[in-house]
């Protein structure tokens, strides 16, 4: 592999600051972004776009966002699952109030509506710091989807108690309702990841991505420099929450079509996405795709190789898998907590340097 | 002569401009229960000088520095900026009308790099909002650039450049603290507060310091209020000295002054014995 920074001269800041500053880096990312624009969508089924393409495009988006939070800002969040619920009813409510809007402005306002509440979750991070605030927000999650499943107004009085996606088309194509092409739901989906990579990596590089860090890494600290504590912390939830509502309103509208909230956005959604950023990276756009990816990936492939090569018993692999996400993130938090987004890193760098490491 | 009498301005035999008062502390006084960390202290910093706080251990020192950046609210007394009184103000606020510092056990930010450190002090200056940055290109991206322009340039100043790109927690002792002087001055502040500079470093590390601190304010004009430990230190550098014992202010004056008031001696030589 050639890699090289070789006459690879950044003579701006501008340009010193860019998100690939190396030239292959940048021809690799539009490359990466030409095949998942051009080639992927010829290429998938109905099976590829359920069962890896969809949930890996929706999860990464709330893995950007929860990582906004916990990576970049260091407040813990157990919330994921009841904010993406925010972001899935809100969707709902405006899809059947006003079907007449377009599916992409259900899709942020139910983001914006997301980050609204997250705001008001926010609120108690000024006052309670670390296991305490993941404890306040694992009670959210629990009065959220309490909340979803109490008052029907939030699923229209439907009998059953769950909402379910009507049909919505966008550019007169079908992305919502039972008459979808694959092709159709994954390039939506992938719309709204590249929007939010996009706005995550420029928040992230600027001035309001160092005042969270710097919340993170010392809030005393952050104070004397003129960091206004609440404020940050509230921007943070506010940004994050709208990636996460906008994660849950795909997941609802294009990717499951009809939901039960406890089912769809219990507990289990907020540790895995928290296990998402844990084993991607923490404070790292590139992790919360990697680790959207292999939580994604995993149990596909642990069906593949237990239940159709070895031919183990379905629940036994099910259980393999728990076993082997929970030794994963132990051993990412002791040993490399900023997870497989180094790991990728340290590699790059010793191909940098390759074959003269000195 | 005393040269503390002026009440005009004045030039330093060094020949650097010293102007009016800009901050004054009017009878201060800090209780923590029933400990008095400050008694009814007061004294003034004026523009472009170098103020020194000087005093054994406990005396109240970081105290009095906790109180102008407002991380403590004072029981009693005073604090007037640029001529008028403060009101009660979080220390973010304090930072934003220009008053910087370090403190005694560093406080950088671990996780970022030396760069990313400095361009922190910055953050004041940066005023885009949410949207523009989500865009960068235009507003941000000229802000950004506008601002790394400053922040390098402090680099260039204390001599970092070789370690701009490192992480801070890789660094050693000396370095960090040169790192968050960098910071604080990336702010270009109106006064900068340090709290022992050259606490737990060699007499080498010392010098530098030493230098870059007589440098900023020569070459910026900022005015310095430090606090040191080490009378010979503050002694070189600071053009007036206010010298605190056991929370009450026994001495103000140009080092000269405070060298042979009674109390002074009293008090260092008091700590000397135990
Ligand atoms: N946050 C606090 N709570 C209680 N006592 C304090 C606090 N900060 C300082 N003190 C007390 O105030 C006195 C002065 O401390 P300090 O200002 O740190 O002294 P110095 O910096 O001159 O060594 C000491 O007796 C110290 O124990
Ligand atoms: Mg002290």
């Amino acid at each position: 592999m050639f890699y090289r920074e070789a006459g690879d001269f950044n003579t701006s800041y501008p340009e010193d600051s860019q998100t690939f500053p190396i030239k292959f880096d940048r021809w690799r990312y539009y490359a990466v972004l030409f095949v998942a624009i051009f080639v992927i969508p010829f290429l998938i089924n109905d099976y590829w776009v359920n069962s890896i393409f969809l949930p890996f495009l929706i999860y990464s988006i709330a893995a950007i966002g929860l990582n906004i939070l916990v990576g970049y800002c260091g407040q813990v969040s157990l919330g994921t699952g009841g904010f993406m619920a925010v972001g899935a009813y809100a969707c709902y409510k405006l899809m059947t109030s006003f079907p007449d809007l377009s599916m992409v402005v259900h899709v942020l306002l139910a983001g914006g509506i997301t980050a609204g509440v997250g705001v008001l979750f926010g609120l108690p991070s000024l006052r309670i710091k670390g296991f305490y605030l993941a404890v306040a927000t694992l009670a959210a999650q629990f009065f959220l989807v309490w909340l979803f499943n109490r008052v029907p107004w939030f699923y229209n009085y439907s009998a059953s108690g769950q909402i379910s996606a009507p049909e919505r088309t966008f550019l007169g194509v079908n992305i919502t309702g039972s008459n979808t092409d694959a092709w159709a739901t994954y390039l939506f989906c992938l719309f709204f990841v590249i929007l939010s990579a996009y706005i995550a990596r420029n928040l992230t590089r600027g001035s309001v991505g160092r005042k969270w860090m710097a919340i993170r890494d010392m809030d005393i600290a952050a104070e004397i420099i003129g960091v206004n504590p609440l404020r940050a912390k509230l921007t943070a939830f506010a940004v994050s929450s709208f990636f996460v509502g906008i994660s849950g309103a795909l997941f609802f509208s294009v990717y499951l079509g009809a939901v039960e909230v406890g089912e769809a956005f219990g507990i289990t959604k907020s540790f895995l996405v928290l296990f998402m950023i844990i084993i991607g990276g923490l404070g790292s756009i590139f992790g919360s795709f990697a680790g959207a990816a292999f939580l994604v990936l995993l149990p596909v492939a642990l069906k593949i190789i237990g239940v159709d090569w070895l031919g183990w018993p379905t629940d036994i692999v099910a259980h393999l898998q728990l076993v082997v996400v929970g030794a994963l993130i132990i051993i990412f938090l002791i040993a490399e907590p900023h997870g497989l987004a180094q790991l990728w890193r340290v590699a790059k760098e010793k191909l940098r340097l390759w074959p003269f490491p000195h | 002569m005393r040269v503390t009498d002026m009440t005009t301005e004045y030039t330093t035999a060094d020949g650097r401009r010293i102007g009016g008062t800009v901050m004054e502390m009017k009878n201060i006084t800090l209780r923590f229960g029933g400990v008095e960390a400050i008694k009814n202290i007061s004294f003034d910093i004026r523009e472009g000088e170098i103020r020194a706080i000087i005093g054994p251990n406990g005396a109240g020192k970081s105290s009095m520095l906790n109180v102008i950046s407002g991380f403590y609210v004072p029981q009693d007394g005073e604090v007037w900026y640029k001529g008028a009184p403060r009101p009660p103000m979080k220390p973010f606020e304090v930072a934003q009308q220009g008053i910087a510092r370090t403190f005694q056990n560093i406080a950088l930010f671990e996780g970022m790099s030396v760069l990313d450190n400095v361009m922190t002090g910055r953050l004041t200056h940066m005023k885009t909002g949410l949207f523009a940055q989500s865009i960068w290109k235009g507003k941000a991206e000229q802000e950004e650039t506008e601002n790394r322009e400053v922040a390098e340039r402090i680099i260039d100043f204390l001599e970092i450049q070789a370690i701009r790109k490192t992480p801070v927690a890789r660094l050693p002792y000396g370095l960090k603290k040169r790192v968050e002087l960098a910071r604080a001055l990336a702010a270009e502040p109106t006064i900068l507060l340090l709290d022992e500079p050259m606490a737990g470093m060699n007499v080498e590390e010392k010098e530098d310091m030493s230098r870059f601190i007589l440098d900023v304010n020569d070459e910026f004009g900022t005015t310095i209020a430090l606090i040191e430990h080490d009378m010979g230190v503050v002694m070189d550098l600071s053009d007036r000295v206010v010298v605190m014992d056991y929370g009450k202010k026994i001495g103000d004056g140009t080092p000269d002054e405070v060298r042979n008031n009674q109390d002074v001696i009293d008090a260092y030589l008091g700590v000397s014995h135990d």
